[in-house]
């Protein structure tokens, strides 16, 4: 098992003959991934070589998912696209839609997200603004290295990319179920908290690492869900301690406003819960391995 | 992006919003002209407000009534170049004076914990809405507002109506309501606030002061241009955003380069962190140079970074994902090049830790590039101990 993204998980990419659909396309596929295809509506009908592999271009997302059983969408189509690429998804209905896209305005991203909802929830939306899902050895959708880390018994969920990787790189020894990148804009799809149950209920999870950073409440509520809901050891990290109020830090969330959103703040109500916090991403690590061997 | 006062005003009035009449002054002169103005189309007495993009600026003397134009000169000398919690007043707003019957508040914004809009309004106006939160909790209505239906006046009115504004002014409220969620959406933004919305004695409503902070992901479809602010902009970060870097101003002394924007974050904190041991050494400034972290690109971090004359070291972290550390050492080692070319010959050490994919490459080019500024450290705490440390040993 892992969680969302499985061995048999069907990847479409839409935006697929674009550089970044291309690259990353070709990156998953060496990583092991089903890519079973991807979207262009002026190149329906097509192929694009990807990694050796010849991959077929639909025009819409329900003509791919018809022809190629896919089930997890992953978006590389521009900010200015991202609306209507994400709203043909979940008219589609697919399970799964992954998006990578940085930049969205979050109006866009509100009314996607409340057309999501609306539709019944029958599409999970990880990101925007985020790295995508590795579950190692399994599949990777999005733009996570594949190489930096093994399979393995940890869960992670994080706001960033880069400490996810680092985090992912310090532990390959023990390896992972699944990493998720959940994004850093202010509003997104699957949150901690999804995250948090969906590991929880995993026989393959043994142990999860929750980063975080400044802005929003989310890791406040995460905090309160976990005292709640969460039996397997919860280790945490917080990004910003040194930000400055009303500064966005590189992601568009990333602001403190007031007093609300601050590191300290989201650090006492994670340890408040129990979960044990690193003062630096190595420490959060030892951390991770302190817990792991009695897990 | 916040906004002005002033241009938060000149917003509603496009988008039929009442205001009060007004014009912004950069100096005392241009202040007594457009009191004089109003003077002539009868209205002799205005408020001189200044402009900062802060709250409390009545409590620190920034917002004073005049009488004529003498007085308005005299208000607005004392007032520009005031400084009001660190912002300099640059400009002020003259506007008429309004007689003000009651004070309410109406608000649009992100509900980020409920991923979706909400409308605040409070028949207690003209304070800070956190303020009224805590002191009278029930006098505020908090109304979800969905993206996709948005608000239309019958809407609107239900805010109105929930927020117990009174009837004689719910019908002129629900109106300016509609308009500010129009302007809410068209101009992407993620906070309009009018505080107060004012009834005055002959019964009409009018927008009295404004705050409103534009989503600058949108800027690709919104003229932002037009409301951006060189005078309270720091030059630094000024210059950085016009090589597309992504670069923070802060207060401290170890200038930090790194990739991904939470990576950048932990830098900071772990370098604050390591600075304690060292006499409150502190980062710099904030910069993520992306996943790609080119040479060029490094280069033109290196050099916004080291124009910040309170840096005394610099820490590059990089973690190779995608981009493998061989790339970037050598983006570093041309980086240098470049610089030394074009007589930026850096001479502050350089402490650089690269960790993930390629490493071992990665280092070991920049151990043969031989570069007698930089100093390589293989972990990130170690690393970010060692730049304290030389930060502390230039006199930082």
């Amino acid at each position: 098992m892992a969680i969302f993204l499985t061995a048999e998980s069907r990847v479409m990419i839409q935006g697929i003959t674009g550089s970044e659909g291309r690259k990353h396309g070709a990156r998953m596929l060496a990583a092991g991934t089903e890519v079973v295809g991807g979207t262009n509506p002026r190149k329906a009908g097509q192929t694009i070589e990807l990694n050796g592999a010849s991959v077929p271009v639909f025009g819409t997302v329900a003509d791919t998912m018809a022809h190629t059983g896919a089930d997890v969408s992953v978006v590389f189509v521009p900010a200015s696209g991202t609306k209507a690429a994400v709203i043909e998804a979940i008219e589609a209905r697919i399970p799964l839609c992954i998006v990578i896209t940085e930049g969205i305005p979050v109006h866009d991203t509100a009314e996607f997200w409340a057309r999501a909802v609306d539709a019944g929830n029958v599409t999970r939306i990880v990101g925007p603004n985020c790295p995508g899902i590795a579950s190692p050895g399994k599949s990777n959708a999005g733009i996570i290295p594949a190489d930096i880390t093994t399979e393995g018994r940890i869960g992670l969920v994080s706001k960033s990319g880069t400490l996810t990787y680092q985090m992912m790189y310090e532990l390959r020894d023990i390896g992972f179920s699944t990493a998720v990148g959940i994004g850093g804009d202010p509003v997104i799809g699957t949150t901690h908290i999804d995250c948090l149950r969906a590991f929880q209920d995993d026989p393959e999870t043994a142990a999860i690492v929750m980063i975080g950073e400044i802005g929003g409440d989310a890791e406040e509520r995460a905090a309160a869900f976990i005292e709640q809901n969460v039996s397997k050891p919860v280790v945490g990290y917080v990004a910003g301690f040194t930000a400055p109020e009303g500064k966005t830090m590189g992601h568009a969330g990333a602001i403190i406003s007031g007093s609300s959103g601050t590191a300290q703040a989201k650090k006492e109500a994670l340890e408040k819960a129990g979960v044990r916090v690193g003062k630096t991403p190595s420490e959060t690590a030892a951390l991770v391995r302190e817990v792991i061997r009695s897990a | 992006m916040d906004l002005f006062e002033y241009q938060a005003k000149e917003l509603f009035a496009e988008y039929g919003v009442p205001v009060p009449k007004d014009k912004v002054a950069d100096t005392a002169a241009e202040a007594r002209e457009i009191s004089a103005a109003f003077a002539a189309e009868g209205s002799p007495q205005v408020v001189v407000k200044a402009q900062v993009k802060t709250g409390g600026r009545g409590k620190a003397g920034g917002v004073k009534l005049a009488d004529g134009p003498d007085e308005t000169y005299e208000r607005a000398e004392r007032i520009l170049g005031m400084d009001i919690k660190g912002h300099t007043v640059h400009k002020v707003l003259i506007a008429e004076a309004t007689d003000i019957q009651a004070e309410y508040y109406l608000s649009f914004l992100l509900d980020r914990a409920n991923r979706t809009f909400m409308s605040i309004c409070s028949v207690e106006g003209g304070v800070e809405i956190e303020e009224v939160a805590h002191s009278n909790p029930e006098a505020i209505a908090r109304i979800p507002v969905s993206p996709l239906t948005g608000v239309d006046y019958a809407t609107a009115m239900e805010i109105i109506k929930a927020g117990r504004i009174p009837d004689e002014a719910a019908e002129q409220a629900a109106m300016l309501a509609e308009r500010l969620w129009a302007m809410f959406t068209d101009e992407d933004a993620t906070l309009v606030e009018v505080n107060p919305m004012v009834l005055t004695p002959d019964g009409r409503v009018l927008a009295l002061d404004g705050k409103v902070t534009l989503d600058d992901n949108a800027a690709f479809r919104q003229d932002h241009e037009r409301f951006a602010d060189a005078s309270s902009t720091d030059p630094i970060e000024a210059r950085a955003k016009a090589k597309h870097l992504n670069y923070v101003k802060l207060d401290g002394q170890v200038g930090i380069i790194g990739n991904g924007a939470g990576l950048v974050m932990s830098t900071l904190d772990v370098v604050a962190y390591a600075g304690e041991q060292f006499g409150g050494i502190r980062p710099a400034n904030f910069l993520d140079i992306g996943g790609g972290a080119s040479a060029e690109v490094m280069a033109n971090g290196l050099e916004i970074v080291l124009s910040d004359p309170s840096v005394k070291c610099v820490f590059v972290n990089v973690f190779g994902g995608i981009t493998a550390c061989d790339a970037v050492a050598n983006g570093i080692v041309s980086a240098l090049g470049m610089l030394a070319d074009s007589g930026g010959q850096v001479d502050l050490p350089i402490v650089v830790r690269l960790d993930g994919n390629k490493a071992a490459e990665g280092r070991a080019i920049l151990r043969e590039a031989n570069l007698a500024v930089v100093e390589q450290v293989d972990t990130m705490d170690g690393a970010a101990r060692r730049a304290a440390e030389l930060a502390a040993a230039k006199g930082a």
